[in-house]
């Protein structure tokens, strides 16, 4: 009788013992762990950094003209093609597509607009410098807007002259066609390039004066666009304020479990650090090309582009001084780490934003975290990432991880539609 | 042969075969989990590692210290360095051609910009822009510092948290 009673005395003790322990791994980390945790928080999220090359940046007023061109379809060759046809405000400012639909297809996927104020580089490549730079260059894409920035100059002038006015001073009298044609820009369709280049040159810096504060009036409605807090945030607050009952409300064991490997053996966090769960610099992970689209050698063709982009910087519309521009100045443009390297998209909210990576070639967050545990050798270049060895169980609590950083943006629900 | 040995024989056979199936079905967890980090070499940190801010150069030539603006370096931001280059016997090392570069030694990349000395303060003292550092971990910069028909390298480790 005695020795049954050890038993189940032991036994219990034993529960006992295994129950403390798997309750302590749920709120207990180590100093390092617990600060890494704070920098991912979004209380951590420093103030908007200014954007020197855009004197609206910061201007409510431009930000509202920014949002009504935002979402006006006129501004593209067919009149069906706005900003918000493939940044949806209400699918976290993307599509769910692997590719964009315009007036065509592009060959990457749409990416999400949400804290790219902090970004000092857009685009997966990287190709521009500037929100506002960026804005202009979907709007002369033969597959994306497919419009030309004469046309756009005629339309704010018939439709949006007060508000271009009130912000940016007289608007140039375009009435003369001969030297305003309805359609001319430096764009890929010749007709349209043809009569570009036969405008005078002071005519195309006046059209691209006009087109220029589009972009900076829509970056301005841009910077606007902040994520909110998410489950993981709740966890980190209730971490620092040593609130175990909060963390435990917050996220499930096997969300913490997900966590730990996230911040630990996983490595994601190499790359997708900080507040906004990404470096913003370029990574190759050895992501296979699309089905039918060409090998694509991402930041070793962006980073040229951008040096060379007509509204970089340092460019004569830019107006950053010359010692503002340290990104652009120091930028590495050679190496072959940029070989198919591309830029890390936040990952808050990710599981709203599939499917994944630069031409949406894994659909399901289940099928990223296969590639980062037995990653497959870089078609171009050299990938990063080495096998983890994560159990399945593990895969499983990362993925849960993952969705726990989802959250409503911290945005005006009128920012968040069509202006009145 | 005798009963016994031929058990025997079986039975070690039959072990070698089990160990030898179990070891590949396992490798895929065991492997990266254990085995990768052995057999790739990666540098761990020392655990006297010199981070401080004062170096003196390779071949003893200098004496360079720097201060980063913020301090301490931020993870994730382009900002500026300021360092100052002394003789060994503290004399402030005027017009001095310097490079920059560096890399984390445990990842085995280099720095994500190209950092340059864009001005000579005088007094030794020199600014080098762009310097970024985009992921946590034990970082090193290295300046190579040629002045008055002489040059060294001088290399500064930092862990950034």
């Amino acid at each position: 009788m005695k020795r049954v009673y050890l038993i189940v005395g032991g036994v219990i003790l034993a529960a006992a013992a295994i129950a403390f322990w798997v309750q302590g791994r749920q709120t207990s980390w180590s100093e390092a762990d617990a600060a890494m945790l704070q920098s991912l928080w979004i209380g951590n999220l420093p103030a908007l950094p200014p954007d020197p090359s855009n004197d609206f940046a910061d201007n409510p007023e431009a930000a509202k003209f920014g949002q009504k061109l935002f979402f006006d379809t006129r501004f593209s060759s067919n009149g069906e093609v706005a900003c918000t046809t493939c940044h949806l405000p209400e699918l976290m400012f993307t599509d769910g597509l692997p590719l964009a639909n315009g007036v065509g297809t592009t060959t990457r996927k749409t990416m999400s607009i949400v804290g790219t104020a902090y970004s000092p580089w857009l685009f997966w490549d990287g190709r521009k410098d500037s929100q506002w730079a960026q804005a202009l260059g979907p709007m002369e894409s033969p597959v994306e807007h497919g419009g030309t920035r004469t046309q756009y100059a005629h339309l704010i002038n018939e439709v949006y002259r007060t508000d271009y006015e009130s912000m940016f001073g007289t608007l140039p009298d375009f009435s003369d066609r001969t030297r305003f044609p309805d359609v001319a820009g430096p764009v890929a369709d010749t007709d349209a390039s043809t009569a570009w280049e036969a405008m005078a040159p002071e005519d195309r810096d006046t059209v691209t004066q006009v087109y220029v504060n589009m972009g900076k009036a829509i970056a301005a409605y841009e910077r606007l666009i902040m994520p909110g807090p998410s489950r993981f945030d709740k966890y980190v607050k209730a971490l620092l304020n040593d609130d175990k009952a909060a963390m435990q409300s917050a996220l499930t064991n096997d969300e913490v479990a997900g966590l730990r490997l996230f911040v630990g053996r996983a490595e994601c966090t190499k790359c997708h650090n900080g507040p906004l769960f990404t470096n913003n610099d370029f990574h190759n992970t050895g992501v296979p090309a699309a089905n039918g689209l060409p090998a694509d050698d991402g930041r070793a063709s962006g980073v040229q582009e951008v040096i060379n982009d007509e509204f970089n910087c340092l460019s004569q519309w830019s107006d950053a001084g010359d010692n503002d521009c340290a990104e652009l100045r120091f930028v590495t443009s050679t190496g072959e780490q940029l070989e198919a390297a591309f830029k890390p998209p936040t990952l808050r909210n990710v599981a709203e934003t599939g499917p994944y990576m630069h031409a949406g070639q894994y659909a399901t967050l289940a099928e990223v975290l296969q590639h980062y545990n037995h990653p497959p050798l870089a078609s171009v270049g050299h990938s990063e990432l080495e096998p983890l060895g994560l159990t399945a169980t593990e895969l499983v609590q990362l993925e849960a991880f993952l969705r726990t950083l989802s959250g409503p943006l911290n945005v005006p629900p009128e920012l968040l539609q069509a202006p009145r | 042969m005798k009963k016994q040995t031929i058990t025997v024989i079986a039975a070690s056979a039959l072990t070698t075969i089990v160990v030898i199936i179990g070891f590949i079905l396992l490798m895929p967890t065991i492997g990266p989990r254990y085995l990768h980090p052995l057999m790739m070499g990666n540098q761990p940190v020392a655990a006297d590692l010199d981070t401080s801010t004062s170096v003196l150069s390779d071949t003893g030539l200098f004496r360079v210290s720097y201060s980063s603006d913020p301090i301490p370096p931020p993870l994730n931001q382009i900002h500026t360095w300021t360092i100052h280059i002394e003789t060994a016997d503290g004399k402030p090392v005027e017009q001095a051609v310097i490079t920059v570069n560096g890399g984390m030694p445990q990842h085995g990349h280099g720095l994500p910009t190209s950092p340059e000395v864009t001005q000579d303060l005088g007094n030794g003292d020199y600014r080098v822009e762009g310097m970024k550092f985009q992921m946590p971990g034990w970082w090193e910069v290295r300046f190579n510092i040629a002045a008055n028909g002489q040059n060294d390298n001088v290399t500064f480790n930092f862990i950034l948290e």
